[in-house]
């Protein structure tokens, strides 16, 4: 009996060392200075600062797989746990509708909200002829082949996804024939439009902000519900494009906890949503207003993933 | 006057006193570092960056602290070549050849000298050359599209290549190997996983700290398990230190002339310090009237090398910092720890980042100072720390890898990958094949790979695009010649073997 009882106890303890009662802990998964280590450290502080939570909120960097490992690790390990939150972005949605985590699905967590966005841009060089957005739909549409698009991500990633939903929304269909290459972050992107070696480029509007003021680029088009404070920017809706591409910041929690639980965790980050100090946060670092919190994320979360599968499809990234 | 003014912000980022003494500590160890036989630049950077990270510091202060070890391992390694025979470090090679004699005839204090100032000299220099000149390269940027920069990391491995290495197929496979390994993980052109084997560990790709730790700390440590930790005794005594003015005033032409070949030799891609060393001592000997008193004790025959070594150390630099290339396998290195700290080096770091660039350089300046005390008054404090005995130095090195990248990415694959990595380090050194091109190709296979596939997207696929700009055409031309010339070259030019124990820069 002692045999199998030692080691049970010993894991035992090492569970409770690494997981104080009662302290909330929040998964960045990735390493510390990304966008969601910021999510977790932000809506973390803010938590504890406004009450929501009664100890301070502990942060655990769990990198790997581009936040897979730690959804694996969150799935497998930890579904019931009511005091964990995990940090999320479109990538994370991207990345589950393509099926990148390994055959793990976007059902298999609670979506608990988002809480502000990175809103896509459009932008060409000072010197395009393409002088609205209009402009270069139609030119892609007449021929696909005169325009080569620029972004921060992989073919498949999200600035690829603004190129190819802002296409299909336009009623192109063709989605295999547009170019795009995929750069390593926006400022490799801007260089190479600048240069001339593609005719446009789509990032966040916090990566790009600063060549648009420079006047190295001019921004077409912001993907946002509305303009953007401080940028003289017209939204694709404006435009006659109903797109709205935002790389929002927000959390998950674990499947197996309670609807009273779930709803808890939404009141709480509704109240870091409404503080001073989250709108602080936002206006420091180029985020919009983009709150959709609970339920409401939940139905989101799956049609946005639904129409990320159905154009992965379209350009043979998924089966 | 803009390169004062960004001077002025950037002596402000450093001149904190945190950062004045995290360059000290820096150019301590470094120093240290370099001494050491078997253990040099790349070994002391690589081990450093999982320390610096589990310390929390930022971009700047981790900066500050790695660039003060590399160029303290570039002062350190003469220590040991003029004491010992045994160079800290490869480009210290050359710095045998007279330093040595002058240490039998009991020179070795002015030997000591003469090659500290050398380095101040080539170091300081070359930092004022990377001022004036990084910036107007990082103006080129904007003409640099997917087929020149394919053709530029092309020329950077067919120079490493060619030079790094006695021979050109061994060079080649450690490149391939280099590249196969950085396949792994998610194809960036088409979003597949490749060679992950459903691995969730391997989505990302093979980390290049895992693998540089792994090749370069770990492998030392076998190697120094297997040649039973040679004990490293002090051969020579050392006597009170002086300097020799007369002496200084002698060589100052020397050390000029080596600080203009070494740091053109630093500025070219993959060519590196050790090269710089070894054309700056080959010049030397060339131009001077008494060409037989070289290799005899000759002061000429340390200052040239060391002043050519610290200059390259400098000009690596540049093309790292501005085009994203290294220019010598620390900076390989450093440039994995930029990437590491979300600093995307590039034409674009001068403009986005101005107070990384500015507070890099502003700290290079100031390690120097800092480098010139610690290495001529009080250089007897580094030539005690020479006879640590290997059955301290193994285990505090091995402890330091370990903790450090389980610190760095928390995952015990990764642990794992490393000793694998060792293991692979130690059998590439047993055959003679360079670890620096596996390093190379990891760190820049992927760059190399989408840049290739970008001007493919961008041409429909025609090949023609790749050699349709002047640019691309000249880094194609230079790319073979780098790689075909020294095989000529070497006919003429006998370079003497590196020493088994001694790393490459």
């Amino acid at each position: 009996m002692t045999r199998f009882n030692l080691p049970a106890l010993s894991l035992g303890a090492l569970v409770a060392l690494s997981a104080p009662a009662f302290a909330t802990e929040c998964i960045a998964p990735a390493n510390p200075g990304g966008g969601w280590d910021f999510t977790c450290r932000q809506i973390g502080r803010i938590l504890y600062e406004v009450g929501a939570v009664e100890s301070p909120v502990q942060v655990t960097n769990m990198a790997g797989a581009g936040g897979g490992v730690a959804y694996t690790a969150v799935v497998s390990d930890r579904g019931d746990d009511a005091d964990l939150i995990v940090a999320a972005s479109s990538a994370t949605t991207t990345r589950l509708a393509q099926n990148a985590f390994a055959g793990m699905t976007a059902d298999q967590v609670r979506w608990l909200g988002a809480i502000g966005g990175d809103a896509g841009v459009i932008v060409v060089a000072a010197d395009s002829p393409y002088q609205t957005l209009g402009d270069l739909v139609a030119a892609v549409q007449a021929d696909p082949s005169s325009v080569a698009f620029a972004g921060g991500s992989a073919v498949g990633g999200y600035d690829h996804l603004k190129v190819l939903m802002l296409m299909s929304r336009a009623g192109f269909e063709d989605a295999r024939s547009i170019r795009y290459i995929g750069l390593d972050g926006g400022a490799d992107a801007i260089t190479q439009t600048v240069g001339g070696f593609t005719q446009a480029m789509t990032g966040d509007i916090s990566e790009i902000g600063g060549f648009i003021a420079s006047g190295e680029v001019r921004a077409l088009a912001v993907f946002a519900p509305e303009r953007i404070e401080g940028y003289d920017i017209p939204t694709a809706q404006e435009q006659g494009i109903d797109l709205v591409a935002m790389n929002w910041r927000g959390l998950y929690v674990p499947h197996d906890i309670s609807d009273d639980q779930f709803h808890a965790w939404a009141d709480r980050l509704q109240q870091v949503a409404d503080s001073e100090q989250w709108q602080q946060v936002m206006r420091d670092n180029g985020l919009a207003p983009y709150t959709l919190i609970g339920d409401d994320f939940q139905s989101w979360v799956n049609d946005n993933i639904a129409e990320i599968q159905e154009i992965s499809r379209q350009i043979g990234i998924i089966q | 006057m803009d390169i004062l003014s960004n001077l002025a912000m950037g002596f402000g980022v450093a001149l904190s006193p945190w950062t004045l003494m995290l360059a000290v500590i820096g150019c301590f160890i470094g120093t240290i570092v370099g001494a050491l036989p078997g253990l040099g630049p790349s070994n002391g950077v690589a081990l450093l960056i999982p320390i610096s990270f589990s310390m929390g510091l930022d971009a700047i202060s981790a900066l500050v602290l790695l660039t003060s070890v590399y160029y303290g391992a570039m002062y350190g390694g003469r220590i040991s070549s003029i004491l010992l025979n045994i160079p800290g470090d490869e480009p210290a090679m050359m710095t045998t050849l007279d330093g040595y004699p002058m240490a039998k005839q009991g020179r070795a204090g002015d030997a000591l000298v003469i090659s500290g100032v050398a380095s101040f000299v080539g170091a300081f220099l070359a930092t004022i050359g990377l001022m004036l000149l990084a910036p107007l390269l990082s103006r080129v940027a904007y003409q640099f599209g997917p087929a020149e920069y394919f053709a530029l990391y092309l020329l950077a491995f067919c120079t490493l290549g060619g030079i790094g290495s006695n021979n050109q197929a061994k060079s080649a496979l450690a490149a391939v190997m280099g590249l196969g390994i950085a396949m792994i993980g998610l194809d960036k052109t088409t979003g597949m996983p490749r060679f992950t084997f459903g691995e969730l560990h391997l989505m990302d790709g093979i980390d290049f700290l895992v693998a540089i730790v792994g090749l370069f700390a770990v492998s030392e440590v076998f190697f120094f398990i297997e040649s039973h930790g040679k004990n490293s005794a002090i051969g020579v005594v050392l006597d009170k230190v002086r300097v020799p003015w007369r002496e200084l005033k002698r060589t100052s032409g020397a050390m000029l002339r080596g600080t203009g070949i070494g740091f053109v030799a630093g500025i070219l891609p993959g060519a590196g310090a050790s090269l710089g060393s070894f054309l700056a001592y080959v010049a030397e000997a060339s131009v001077a009237k008494d060409k037989k008193a070289f290799g005899k004790g000759e002061p000429r025959g340390v200052a040239a090398p060391e002043a050519g070594n610290n200059a390259a150390a400098g000009g690596a630099l540049i093309p790292m910092l501005t085009l994203g290339v290294p220019g010598s396998g620390t900076t390989a290195v450093l440039l994995a720890l930029l990437l590491t700290l979300n600093i995307t080096p590039g034409p674009t770091l001068f403009t986005e980042r101005p107070e990384v660039v500015w507070g890099l350089i502003a700290s290079l300046l100031i390690a120097n100072i800092v480098l010139l005390v610690m290495n001529v008054p009080m250089v007897k404090v580094f030539v005690k720390v020479l006879s640590v005995p290997s059955h301290v130095l193994l285990p505090g090195v091995t402890m330091v890898a370990f903790v450090g990248i389980y610190s760095l990415t928390g995952s015990a694959f990764d642990m794992q990958l490393m000793v694998a990595f060792g293991v692979l380090g130690y059998v590439c050194r047993k055959l003679d094949i360079p670890t620096v091109p596996i390093i190379l190709g990891i760190l820049l296979g992927n760059a190399m790979e989408d840049n290739l596939r970008r001007a493919m997207v961008l041409s429909n696929g025609d090949w023609v695009y790749l050699f349709s700009s002047p640019i691309s055409i000249g880094l194609w031309i230079a790319a073979i010649l780098g790689f075909l010339a020294p095989m000529f070259l070497r006919r003429f030019l006998k370079r003497p073997e590196a020493p088994q124990d001694a790393i490459e820069d």
